[in-house]
């Protein structure tokens, strides 16, 4: 079953919070060996100021390159992108990668302070900044430590707090627990909306996990299988701040789940036969 | 039948740490080397004519010592050979994670590396002579030629092979071309730099004494190519115990630069 998709606006209401990020009409493909890729295929969408924003889908349909692009990473193939423009002296955006991405040549301290070294920001101001996210992570006593030295939990960790101590705007999270055990993935969860209820940052968060997406999200964009097209856009009803193993005991929870899962599940079919198709050509 | 696994309370204690192990083991093999040598010398299995015993090479050293020569010599390729390194290495560095990082200037260079990288060093070295003439740049260059090709080729290498989400971190958080530089590409392949620093200083060993031997008054190079000449056989020998000398000597601190300024692979 498709339902129709929805353009910008016509989930929101009139009380809505003013449009953070706007995309109009967003495509992007690939030249590759085997000719042309569309991995994002006309996508529309609003974000509202200091929402916390999912997108899910299955792996391969895009999510990861209109991460990328709304990162500068990537250029669109056509449409429009608009963000509305940060406070003076604050960046964009900070992406929080999936999969290691800390400096191994850097320290904890080093590395979660790096977004404000590169804006050559006063010591004083990167010590107290950094000093409090190291704190809110529970980092503190590992300012010294090395990358190699922390587990993959702690090291995604430093990751988020390197990502807030920059104080951008716009969060972008690339699937960041996606390595992680079920138990750590909680306990970061839980971290992640703690420090997150601090400022409300408007937040876009790529994951394939519905439970992760319905724990997190106020709004959930679901993408189909490549060509990646907005399927449907969900809204999360229930009020933060969360206790993220109080809202997974509800009925609700469940039912959201579920209903949300249906609607992933022939998308993840079809990826499916589209990765086996290659294979077999 | 069960199987005891028994407790090994020696595994616990340790003793040495590991680290401290591989150095003592690095000091060991050259001289239980050196004592086979004097003993088959000794039992006349070896021909002392050819193979001096090391207590007849070490005699020679200190004379050599003594009339200051050898310290004169030593000194005279030390000098050469660390000119030659700041001259061929740092370049070759810059050069190199240039290269690394911009796409266009590895096409362009690449060919001409390529090109003269297998060219013998050693028969440049008339080309060189006739340019720079009899004097100390002739092997300074020599040195810094031999020390280019491998710290450049280690540094390009280097910089392709550290990770790409490095990079895209460094750009989502504003970092500038030159922040870039000095706290992605230099740093992601300093591992790769010090193993062209070591290859390179070993080349320009080899390179400073083939120059010594042809166009110079100084040096062990000079030094072993005239005890040729004079048939002292002991005083060749000095001269490669002492290149050898050096060539571990480097490797030894180049070993503890590699650990302190590589502190993210320290306990690796």
């Amino acid at each position: 079953m498709n339902i129709p998709v929805n353009t910008h606006g016509a989930l929101l209401a009139p009380d809505a919070a003013p449009i953070k990020i706007r995309l109009q009409n967003l495509s992007k493909s690939f030249q590759t060996a085997g000719g042309t890729v569309v991995a994002l295929d006309d996508i529309s969408l609003d974000i509202p100021t200091g929402s916390f924003f999912m997108i899910v889908g299955p792996s391969g349909c895009g999510k990861t390159t209109l991460l990328r692009i709304l990162a500068g990473l990537e250029a669109p193939t056509s449409g429009a992108i608009e963000i509305s423009a940060p406070a003076a002296n604050r960046p964009g955006n900070s992406m929080i990668f999936q999969g290691d991405s800390l400096f191994p040549w850097m320290t904890v301290f080093e590395n979660a302070a790096y977004g404000l070294s590169m804006r050559k920001r006063p010591k004083a101001e990167i010590a107290e900044t950094v000093g409090h996210y190291l704190s809110r992570t529970g980092l503190t006593q590992f300012a010294n430590a090395y990358p190699h030295q922390l587990s993959g939990g702690m090291r995604q960790r430093v990751s988020i707090a390197r990502a807030f101590a920059n104080d951008p705007d716009i969060l972008l999270m690339d699937e960041p627990f996606s390595a992680l055990d079920e138990q750590n993935k909680l306990l970061l969860q839980e971290e992640l909306l703690r420090i997150w209820e601090e400022t409300r940052k408007t937040v876009l968060f790529i994951t394939h996990s519905v439970d992760e997406a319905v724990t997190l999200g106020d709004r959930i964009m679901i993408m189909t299988a490549q060509p990646g097209r907005t399927k449907q856009i969900v809204d999360v009803p229930f009020e933060r701040p969360r206790d993220v193993l109080e809202l997974r005991s509800r009925p609700a929870y469940g039912e959201l789940v579920y209903s949300i899962w249906g609607q992933l599940r022939d998308e993840v079919q079809r990826a499916r036969a589209l990765d086996e198709e290659k294979v077999r050509t | 039948m069960s199987t005891i696994i028994k407790a090994n309370p020696k595994a616990a204690r340790g003793g040495m740490s590991s680290t401290n192990k591989d150095r003592l083991i690095n000091i060991i093999s050259p001289i239980i080397l050196l004592l086979l040598w004097e003993l088959l010398v000794q039992t006349r299995i070896l021909d002392a004519r050819f193979f001096p015993a090391p207590t007849t090479i070490f005699k020679t050293f200190r004379q050599l010592i003594a009339d200051g020569s050898l310290w004169t010599n030593t000194w005279a390729s030390l000098q050469r050979l660390f000119w030659g390194f700041l001259l061929g290495g740092v370049p070759a560095l810059l050069l190199g994670i240039g290269m690394g990082l911009n796409r266009t200037l590895r096409a362009l260079v690449d060919p001409l590396v390529a090109t003269t990288y297998p060219i013998p060093k050693s028969a440049i070295f008339p080309l060189i002579l006739l340019i720079f003439g009899l004097g100390e740049s002739s092997k300074i260059v020599m040195v810094a030629i031999g020390v280019f090709y491998p710290v450049l080729v280690n540094t390009v290498t280097g910089v392709l092979e550290i990770n790409k989400i490095y990079l895209d971190v460094g750009r989502n958080f504003g970092a500038g071309r030159w922040q870039v530089f000095r706290t992605i590409a230099f740093p992601g392949a300093v591992p790769h730099i010090m193993s062209g620093v070591k290859l390179g200083i070993g080349m320009g060993l080899i390179l400073i004494a083939i120059a010594e031997m042809i166009g110079a008054k100084s040096g062990l190079g000079y030094m072993i190519w005239n005890a040729w000449e004079i048939l002292s056989v002991e005083t060749m020998y000095v001269g490669l115990i002492v290149i050898a000398f050096l060539g571990f000597l480097f490797s030894m601190i180049l070993n503890e630069i590699e650990r302190e300024v590589i502190p993210w692979k320290k306990s690796r």
